[in-house]
């Protein structure tokens, strides 16, 4: 299966590299240098972005949803992305930073919000600090960090601020660049194979927490481990695209059917398979004659099917 | 040898040292509340707390092979089938061995549920099958919570023979249970009561009215066990 989907996401990724406004192949008749300038300024970073994000959040919604033992667990619950969204409005529009502060900025939110999460959640106390403790503490991170967000979009300096703010936050690859790419790509990079690591753990955790101790698996540490992990593979992300929602909590129920249910092996398949969803979802947006953005648009998809699945399991 | 070196749980279980030998099943009763739990994963080394756990004379230290812990919990979050659960009891990350999965399913006359979801299964058949999860890596040593609890008549004779087995190839079985008649079948028992270790021995010494009497409530009758009269409830 895992072949398969990889051929997919080879092929959505040509299509999203050759869907945009202007044919490659007439400009590069016309203006070789100009086409060039076009394929790895504007489509490439847009296609690499679409593929790293796409595989972070499904990578990092199969390994939160395995971690939490809990299959309407997402990455948002711990409160990372929106870290990143809160670190990122502040870098761009308080401190005046561009692109590649922003960025910075929200991975600074990230790692902000996990610390805040690890110190809430109390680490260390022992084995009694469950999951359930750790969910609660994702819950309060994130709303609180949720609330910041809006807090700085009422502070915004102008109401073309908060315009951008707004539609920033929406989610979008639309004009990102080469920089963003290899900003957020190593970093996804690095978070999705620190999952991949914890895979057989993550597999032992579904025979609960006491269990899995049993086994051998640290358990307090396997807890570090994925927040830290499934931070980078999202915060990342997040910094430079804006918020995408729902690919973390959807993807891993489309393929964990075809691997037996184990929450860890869904890991590597749930990454490819988000950044197949990723890549189709953003060339959607530019086919569309709606100017959608890509976070409403996953966001659209995703919501529906998340209610299909709360009333089939009902 | 599984020694517990006051071991205590303070308040849920006062100091306790013990010695266990392996290929003995040893049996843990007394009321609801009384401490077994508590005592059981304390000696599987799942909690924290003051007193140590050695087996040969080692700190316990996890592992798939030494100890297996079964918890009294039947619930199973992921609807993967009972072959792959029972793979799991392998430990994170050690090789497929499909021939001991299915011998586990076998000894805990699981095999006909093997390729089914363990969420669709009865709460007994649940309970068979997380029972092979713990025999499958065959540990030295199985702490097992209410292994029979869920089971039929049947299935619990069947239980309580294949610990049996199990202690004869030469591992360590301790089990709490509550059926006081299969009681009966074990090596040894330990009586626990509001948190302490009441009574040690073997099973005609433990299984004595006046234990019984007092700390459950109940009394052997030509018909049956009997609520005791003026029974001393939870006291």
């Amino acid at each position: 299966m895992i072949r398969l989907l990889a051929l997919l996401c080879l092929a959505l990724a040509a299509a999203s590299l050759a869907i945009g406004p202007v044919d490659l192949a007439s400009v590069w008749a016309r203006d070789p240098e100009l086409a060039r300038t076009l394929f790895v300024e504007l489509r490439l970073p847009r296609t690499g972005l679409a593929l790293a994000i796409g595989a972070g959040l499904g990578g990092a919604g199969a390994a939160t949803q395995a971690l939490l033992r809990n299959p309407l667990a997402s990455p948002d619950v711990l409160g990372p992305s929106t870290g990143a969204a809160l670190g990122a409005v502040l870098a761009g529009y308080f401190l005046g930073a561009g692109v590649i502060g922003m960025a910075a900025g929200g991975i600074m939110g990230a790692l902000a919000a996990l610390l805040l999460l690890l110190g809430l959640a109390g680490f260390g106390a022992g084995p009694a600090a469950g999951s359930t403790r750790l969910v609660l503490a994702g819950v309060a991170v994130a709303t609180l960090l949720g609330v910041a967000i809006n807090l700085a979009l009422s502070l915004a300096p102008s109401p073309f601020a908060l315009y951008d703010l707004m539609i920033w936050l929406m989610g979008s690859l639309a004009d990102r660049t080469l920089p963003q790419l290899l900003i957020a790509a190593p970093l996804i990079a690095l978070g999705l194979a620190l999952l991949v690591r914890a895979a057989p753990a993550l597999d032992a955790l579904a025979l609960g927490e006491e269990v899995a101790q049993s086994l051998g698996v640290a358990t307090a540490g396997l807890n570090r481990h994925i927040i830290i992990a499934v931070a980078l593979a999202t915060g990342a992300g997040v910094a430079v695209a804006g918020s995408i929602a729902f690919v973390g909590l959807v993807v891993p129920h489309l393929v964990r059917p075809f691997t037996g249910h184990r929450p860890g092996a869904a890991i590597v398949p749930a990454a490819i398979a988000g950044a197949a969803l990723l890549l189709a979802a953003d060339i959607a947006v530019r086919l569309l004659p709606l100017d959608l953005r890509l976070g409403v648009l996953t966001a659209l998809i995703g919501a529906p099917f998340f209610l299909s699945l709360i009333l089939r399991g009902r | 040898m599984l020694e517990a070196i006051t071991l205590a749980r303070p308040p849920m279980l006062e100091p306790v040292s013990l010695a266990l030998p392996p290929g003995t099943v040893t049996g843990v009763i007394g009321p609801n509340g009384a401490g077994k739990t508590t005592l059981l994963k304390a000696l599987a080394g799942l909690s924290r707390g003051p007193g140590s756990v050695l087996i040969d004379g080692e700190p316990l230290t996890p592992h798939p092979r030494r100890l297996a812990w079964l918890p009294a919990s039947r619930d199973a979050v992921w609807p993967m089938t009972a072959a792959t659960l029972v793979a799991l009891g392998l430990g994170p990350g050690a090789a497929p061995d499909a021939q001991a999965v299915a011998a586990a399913l076998a000894a805990c006359d699981a095999a006909p549920l093997a390729d089914r979801p363990v969420n669709q299964l009865s709460t007994g058949e649940r309970a068979r099958v997380l029972l092979a999860r713990a025999l499958v890596a065959r540990p030295a040593w199985l702490l097992l919570d209410e292994p029979i609890a869920n089971l039929d008549p049947g299935h619990r004779l069947d239980v309580m023979a294949l610990l049996a087995a199990e202690a004869q190839r030469g591992a360590g079985v301790v089990l709490a249970l509550h059926d006081l008649d299969l009681a009966a079948r074990c090596d040894r028992l330990l009586l626990i009561h509001k948190a302490r270790l009441v009574a040690d021995g073997t099973p005609a010494d433990v299984l004595q009215e006046r234990h019984l009497a007092g700390i459950f409530g109940v009394t052997r009758a030509a018909n049956g066990w009997q609520r005791a009269a003026n029974a001393p409830l939870g006291d």
